[in-house]
């Protein structure tokens, strides 16, 4: 693989899955209340996605990795300055809404167009990522509807590990159940993989790479293109919050065992 | 690495800074105006490290008269900032307290007792009188309530989408780099360590971020400020004795209710006399609702939770908020000395900003707009240095920034407040009519200091709940609560006769849940523990543990040797355990250590 990977990494924004979320009726279609009063982060799937792409082109010289990112641009803007300090990236934003109550056909069809836009893409050497699951109450699906209409046939989801082989084919690495993992191999680019949590922790804060994404995130956010995405595509008959009971007990040095114990027992008795 | 322009500290004054300074930094043409000098043929390189997950984690209750923040933005629009709203009506009330628990002088258990005969001419009402006339030095009546995590994220956004300015949050800066006389730079906290510090997995060491002027912003219990504090000291005569711990929450109020936006409530005299209350409603039925605990509160018991729930819970307040949800929650600490707590301005390299700055105006009881206003001013020197082309020395900012700070109205208001609270001490019925004789007098007559503030090292439960509670009882409470490896104040505050919080799961909940669903407190891994025990034989013999009983998160509890635990998964970072170790005092140095990290709260609402 002398020229390197051209990773497109798809992530969005959630918000901080840590706050209160309370769905509402609005005349454009269901929301979450206050949304824009909540603090975002980089959908946690994605996030994964994104730090292994890092760590794989830095592995593999001449390989660069795009951020293709659709939110609300003030939203997106927030959260870059988290995320463009930890990895190198360019980013690709779209302004739109990413409340998670989108068709993820309408979603798909937005990034693929503005993927195949990227100047100088190349499909022998693309490699198509994202996380397998969100945290915005999608279905799941976008990614592998993207590669759909990218063409992309080599599809992998719920990925854990990816190797680059001698002979430039990947080995990859798919959750299964009992956790364990199926091992697949493709012959190389281009594929699409939906990461599960792969095994990277989060990378640390570094000024100096913050300071050189910066040069091309906030151009890049000055450029998103708004998009209306297809608000007429789906129609929700009601939508409501989930069912939960909150039962804290904060609790230090108990065992896995006893844990585990005091779960069981909360389950038997509901 | 270096930069030109090294700011430590997202705030109001950092945002009145930067947005100053960004407005400068570009031609008609929109070519640079400045070229850097860390990085040849680049722009100016000015980048702001903030210690929070987010630019809009902060937490303050805000009204403000917002003169200096209108100043900077003339056609302000309130409705373009969420949760922003223009004050509609105002009141200070004085809360009397229904259950007869709190401790009160006996002037002031007389004052009540007429009151409740007489009515208070018709104003007395759920146990509340509502006075007649706010002191115009008080009076915000032509302000706006604000949510200061909103605002802060507002000011950031658009700072931010300039691209002149970069505000990198998640970044806390460990200390400042101090060389020559002067400061030189930041150094930023080390990532990748365990608890203690030492080097862990992806360790990576605090990047030394060192620049021509470091614009000092963090506040009063920042790392930066405190360690040129220690290296410099303090102008002679100065120093920061007094605090107070602010404690908030924001409340969606019921659909009912019938508060109208704008409105801000002031209160006195309840849960105990020394803690201020206030209510402020916001846009769309959300409040905000908090108290102020200070540091001449002289109790042990000084559980800020505990109280801001039975304030809540006040009939006059109540009224309005049954019913509501908490939706978010957070604690900071004041710096309460006002511009007795002022640190050099400037020196060479640096300059000081804001609440860590001693602008907070303490008659007035505001300190968001003169924050912005002191960054203002920082930055129009600034320009005015970068035109000339003179370098940041002490000289230098002290012509440029410190005497324009001294000509304005935010200094000139300074001067009459600083002595205007020497009367609490004494009482709380002093500590009030020393405010008015200073706010009516502008400063020129006032109450004489007491010598020496009481030493936090000489509260003892005995003496505070003498006649109350026998010594013997007091004892057997202090064995228990050590036994238990639990905080005294909800049993000595039952043995006074408080009530249990009747707990509903939607506002009144417990503390650890409100660390949950109100502020979201969160502890990025590969950090160090940023609050230390020095001396751990000092806190072994150290009862009652102020650290333990304060600390808003629960986050410092007693330890198994006598030595308090900390866990910084809990810790909100309000810096209340800096200002109440009982051995940080008579001239000793604290015996926790509060350094820089990272986390604590995640909520954008307070």
């Amino acid at each position: 693989m002398s020229m390197g990977y051209q990773i497109v990494v798809c992530g969005s924004i959630v918000p901080d899955p840590l706050q209160t979320l309370e769905p509402i009726d609005t005349p454009a279609g269901p929301a979450l209340k206050n949304e824009m009063l909540l603090p975002a982060v980089l959908d946690p799937w994605a996030g994964h996605a994104l730090y292994e792409a890092a760590n794989l082109a830095s592995r593999v010289p001449g390989s660069k990795v795009w951020l293709v990112s659709l939110g609300a641009k003030a939203k997106l803007q927030q959260v870059m300055m988290t995320i463009a300090q930890k990895v190198s990236f360019e980013l690709l934003a779209i302004d739109g809404p990413a409340s998670g109550f989108v068709d993820a056909h309408s979603v798909a069809e937005i990034l693929a167009e503005a993927i195949t836009a990227i100047p100088c893409l190349d499909r022998s050497r693309l490699l198509l990522f994202g996380g397998w699951e969100s945290a915005s109450r999608g279905a799941g699906v976008t990614l592998q509807l993207i590669g759909e209409r990218l063409g992309i046939l080599d599809q992998f989801q719920g990925v854990d590990q990816v190797s680059v082989q001698a002979d430039g084919s990947l080995e990859i690495l798919e959750r299964i159940e009992s956790g364990r993992h199926q091992v697949s191999s493709c012959s190389g680019p281009p594929a699409l993989l939906g990461w599960a949590t792969g095994s990277l922790p989060e990378p640390r804060n570094n000024p100096q790479i913050g300071m050189v994404n910066m040069r091309t995130v906030m151009p890049a956010l000055q450029r998103a293109k708004p998009t209306t995405l297809g608000q007429n595509a789906l129609r929700y008959r009601s939508v409501s919050p989930p069912k939960q009971q909150r039962q804290t007990r904060v609790v230090k040095d108990l065992s896995a065992d006893e844990v585990a114990g005091e779960i069981v027992e909360w389950i038997a008795r509901k | 690495m270096a930069v030109d322009i090294a700011c430590v500290g997202f705030g109001p004054a950092m945002g009145g800074f930067l947005t100053t300074l960004s407005r400068s930094l570009l031609n008609a043409d929109g070519t640079p105006r400045f070229e850097s000098a860390s990085l040849p043929g680049a722009p100016l390189q000015v980048i702001c490290y903030e210690r929070a997950e987010g630019l809009g984690f902060g937490v303050s209750g805000v009204v403000t008269r917002a003169r200096g923040i209108r100043g900077s933005f003339p056609e302000l629009n309130p409705a373009q900032i969420p949760m922003a709203v223009p004050v509609r009506a105002e009141k200070l009330v004085y809360l009397l307290d229904p259950g007869k628990a709190s401790r009160r002088s006996l002037a002031l258990r007389t004052i009540d007792r007429l009151i409740r005969t007489f009515g208070a001419l018709g104003r007395f009402w759920d146990e509340a009188v509502e006075l007649p006339f706010i002191p115009s030095f008080l009076r915000k009546h032509d302000g706006l309530v604000l949510s200061i995590g909103q605002f802060n994220q507002w000011v950031g956004e658009q700072l931010t989408s300039s691209g002149l300015v970069q505000i990198w949050p998640g970044t806390p800066a460990s200390g400042p780099l101090i060389e020559n006389n002067g400061v030189s730079g930041v150094r930023l906290v080390d990532q990748g360590t365990d608890l203690s510090g030492a080097p862990a997995e992806g360790f990576m060491p605090g990047m030394d971020v060192r620049a021509a002027l470091t614009v000092v912003g963090d506040g009063p219990v920042g790392a930066v400020g405190r360690g040129i504090d220690a290296h410099f000291g303090l102008p002679q005569g100065h120093g920061i004795r007094e605090w107070a711990l602010g404690m908030k929450m924001v409340i969606e109020l019921r659909e009912d209710c019938s508060l109208e936006p704008g409105t801000v409530f002031h209160t006195f005299g309840f849960p105990e006399p020394q803690i201020f209350g206030f209510l402020y409603v916001h846009p769309n039925r959300m409040a905000s609702v908090g108290i102020f605990i200070p540091s001449w509160f002289r109790s042990p018991v000084r559980t800020a939770y505990r109280y801001l729930q039975h304030f809540i819970l006040h009939p006059y307040l109540w009224r309005h908020l049954e019913g509501g949800t908490l939706k978010s929650w957070g604690a900071k600490s004041l710096q309460e000395s006002g511009r007795y707590g002022e640190p050099f301005l400037a020196g060479n390299g640096y300059a000081r900003i804001g609440e860590g700055s001693g602008s907070t105006n303490v008659l007035a009881g505001s300190g968001v707009d003169e924050a912005w206003t002191t960054g203002v001013q920082l930055a129009e020197a600034v320009i005015q240095l970068l035109e000339q082309k003179r370098p940041f020395t002490r000289e230098n900012l002290e012509k440029a920034y410190v005497r324009r700070r001294r000509a304005s109205w935010v200094d000139q208001e300074s001067r009459v407040a600083c002595d205007s609270r020497n009367g609490f001490p004494y009482g709380m019925i002093p500590g009030l009519l020393g405010m008015a004789i200073a706010g009516f007098s502008r400063g020129k007559m006032f109450i004489r200091a007491r010598s020496e503030s009481p030493p936090k090292a000489g509260l003892s439960l005995e003496e505070v709940y003498a006649g109350r509670i026998s010594a013997e009882e007091l004892k057997r409470m202090g064995d228990e609560a050590i036994a238990r490896g639990m905080p005294l104040h909800d049993q000595i505050m039952n043995r006074c006769g408080w009530p249990e919080i009747p707990l509903d799961g939607k506002l009144l909940v417990s503390q650890q849940d409100a660390l949950l669903m109100g502020g979201s407190v969160q502890a990025p891994p590969g950090y160090a523990n940023h609050v230390v025990f020095v001396r751990p034989e000092v806190c072994r013999n150290c009862e009652p543990k102020l650290c333990v009983e304060m600390c808003s998160g629960q986050a410092i509890t007693r330890g198994e040797d006598g030595v308090p635990s900390f866990d910084r998964e809990k810790c909100v970072f309000c810096g209340a355990c800096l200002w109440n170790c009982r051995a940080g005092t008579d001239g000793e140095p604290s015996n926790v250590d509060f350094r820089a990290g990272a986390g604590g709260l995640h909520s954008a609402l307070n």
